[in-house]
């Protein structure tokens, strides 16, 4: 299909919006850059978590395993193979683990597949104790020159192909058969669509983006080990800013992200035992106030504008 | 006669103790409309759900131009060319008109995408009486308009096989007509098609042959007008042993 002017205005604009963002080391190198680390970081995890989340209404509590699983590739490859190639073999890592999940799960109900993709977090995370432990090793420094800016860059560039992935995506038939299938898994079948491969294939994008950004974040933690790498919060954060922000839309993950992360940092430097209560109350706040997010919000908002107008 | 486009032999399905469809037998000649008949709960549903692959068979096997499909999951029967209305309209909640039925046309049996399917699309809902109401949302439709969706996004494949389930139920006497005229116009198309229905206005004048089923079994074979006075037929719609 070719580009209508609206398409051609979102690219300019999301091009724009990137590359002002990508200013913010040159302005500061300290806490707002941390910050910038963070909001880059849960918007490549929590928009490619909505990409497939989003359509067909599976929770996946899988992004602290491949994002686990991403970090050590990091630490195993740093002395021998350059940083990109290690974020790129991660990424296939991901998606290759991504696809075995999704062959062995995506067939069972959505419970099932909630409590299998946090059970997998757990298992890797046990299987790397073990080996460590058999091994006598116990973590695994990553000793790298990449500073804080460059973590940035390299999470700014990734949210970026993340958003490409997702708009791309959008106007392919695999963006259409997700849809039907979010809305009727049996008129899907009966259209033509492999239901399974669909939602295989597109699983594989969240499953290819955390390991990434696990290996990109490798070297901001200097020495990694296993409770920290496969943590299970960073799971149930990415669900919780994906709902807040919305996972209907592309857009939508991000506006949930960013009030969430000052939230967290707020709380976490006053009450820095109190994240978890945070966490939980805001998954109360999306259940009950804000089905849809602030994207369903603004429709809502805007549906009422609409009627107001019209009487 | 030359070889069926459909062909049911032994075909069975149970649910635990409950055999809902049990050893049924036919074919469907190519451009042949074929009533299937009987009581309410007498299988018809599942016996269309069996052939579109919506269900597993217990036993039996349905063939489609002699080649096997019993076994193949509904997404490829759908390729092959067979496709479906439900007996309870299924849409898709999150789109429109147009999307509904450019949804049938992008994977099935003959495949479209881009400008293509949504003129497709378009000459579709022309066709069923939509046209120009392609932007709507569901929501602002009426029953016999959801239907017509259905039809549309049911053909968008250019299916060889249609299998029609109560399609005419619930109309009033005008959309009715028009509901006939329609049907007949894609059996003039060259389509082969399975109705399931309870008109008698339109079993007598759309179908060349009925199948009368009654718990799960093949009761009756033949002409609208010699099932209907089949004596059995009657005992299974009059019900003198279960009513
Ligand atoms: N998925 C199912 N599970 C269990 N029983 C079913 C199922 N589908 C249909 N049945 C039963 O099979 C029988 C035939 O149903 P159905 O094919 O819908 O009949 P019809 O379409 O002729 O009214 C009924 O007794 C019905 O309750
Ligand atoms: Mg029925």
């Amino acid at each position: 299909m070719s580009l209508t002017a609206t398409d051609i205005r979102n690219l300019c604009l999301a091009t724009l919006v990137f590359a002002v963002c990508a200013l913010l080391p040159l302005g500061d190198q300290g806490y707002w850059l941390g910050l910038g680390v963070t909001i880059a970081m849960f918007t490549a995890l929590a928009t490619s978590w909505a990409l497939f989340s989003g359509p067909t209404h599976y929770i996946s509590l899988a992004t602290a395993a491949f994002f686990g699983v991403g970090t050590y590739v990091t630490g195993l490859g740093i002395d021998t193979l350059p940083f990109w190639s290690l974020v790129g073999l991660a990424g296939v890592i991901g998606a290759v683990l991504a696809a075995l999940v999704g062959l062995a799960t995506l067939r069972l109900s959505g419970v099932y597949f909630v409590i299998f993709t946090l059970g997998l977090a757990e298992l890797v995370r046990q299987v790397i104790t073990w080996v460590q432990n058999n091994s006598g090793q116990k973590g695994l420094y990553v000793l790298t020159d990449l500073d804080e800016a460059g973590i940035y860059w390299w999470l700014l560039g990734l949210s970026a192909a993340v958003f490409l992935a997702g708009w791309l995506i959008g106007r392919s038939r695999l963006g259409f058969a997700l849809r039907i299938i979010g809305d009727d898994e049996t008129v899907a079948a009966h259209s033509g669509i492999n239901t399974a491969r669909a939602k295989v294939l597109l699983f594989m994008v969240p499953g290819a983006v955390a390991a990434m950004t696990g290996a990109i974040l490798a070297p901001r933690y200097v020495y990694i080990e296993p409770s920290l790498a496969f943590a299970p919060i960073l799971s149930f954060q990415v669900v919780i800013m994906a709902l807040l922000g919305g996972a209907s839309r592309l857009w939508g993950p991000v506006l949930g992200v960013i009030p969430f992360t000052f939230l967290l940092e707020a709380v976490s430097s006053n009450f820095p035992n109190q994240t978890t209560l945070v966490i939980g109350v805001a998954f109360l706040v999306i259940v009950y106030l804000l089905p849809g997010g602030f994207v369903g919000l603004m429709g809502r908002i805007n549906r009422h504008l609409n009627t107001r107008e019209g009487t | 006669m030359s070889t069926p486009v459909l062909s049911l032999r032994g075909v069975t399905k149970r649910f635990g103790g409950l055999v809902a469809v049990n050893a049924m037998d036919f074919d469907v000649a190519e451009r042949e409309v074929l009533g299937l008949l009987g009581p309410n709960g007498s299988g018809k549903s599942t016996t269309l759900n069996l052939i579109s692959g919506a269900l597993p068979l217990t036993s039996g096997h349905v063939s489609l131009w002699g080649n096997r499909i019993s076994g193949l999951p509904a997404q490829t029967i759908t390729r092959k060319g067979v496709s479906r209305t439900f007996q309870l309209v299924r849409l898709l909640p999150s789109m429109n008109v147009r999307e509904n039925v450019v949804a049938g046309a992008v994977f099935g049996h003959r495949r479209r995408w881009g400008q293509d399917a949504w003129d497709h699309a378009d000459a579709l809902l022309d066709k069923v009486g939509l046209g120009g109401k392609g932007d709507m949302a569901l929501g602002q439709l009426t029953y016999i308009d959801t239907k017509r969706v259905e039809l549309a996004r049911t053909l968008a494949s250019d299916p060889k096989v249609l299998l029609l389930d109560e399609w005419l139920a619930g109309l009033n006497p005008t959309e009715l007509q028009i509901g006939i005229t329609l049907i007949k116009s894609l059996r003039d198309e060259g389509r082969t098609i399975i109705l399931v229905e309870h008109v008698m206005d339109a079993i007598r004048s759309l179908c060349d042959r009925c199948v009368v089923m009654a718990s799960g079994t093949k009761i009756a074979e033949g002409t609208p007008t010699q099932v209907l006075s089949d004596k059995e037929v009657i005992r299974a719609y009059l019900g003198d042993d279960d009513a």
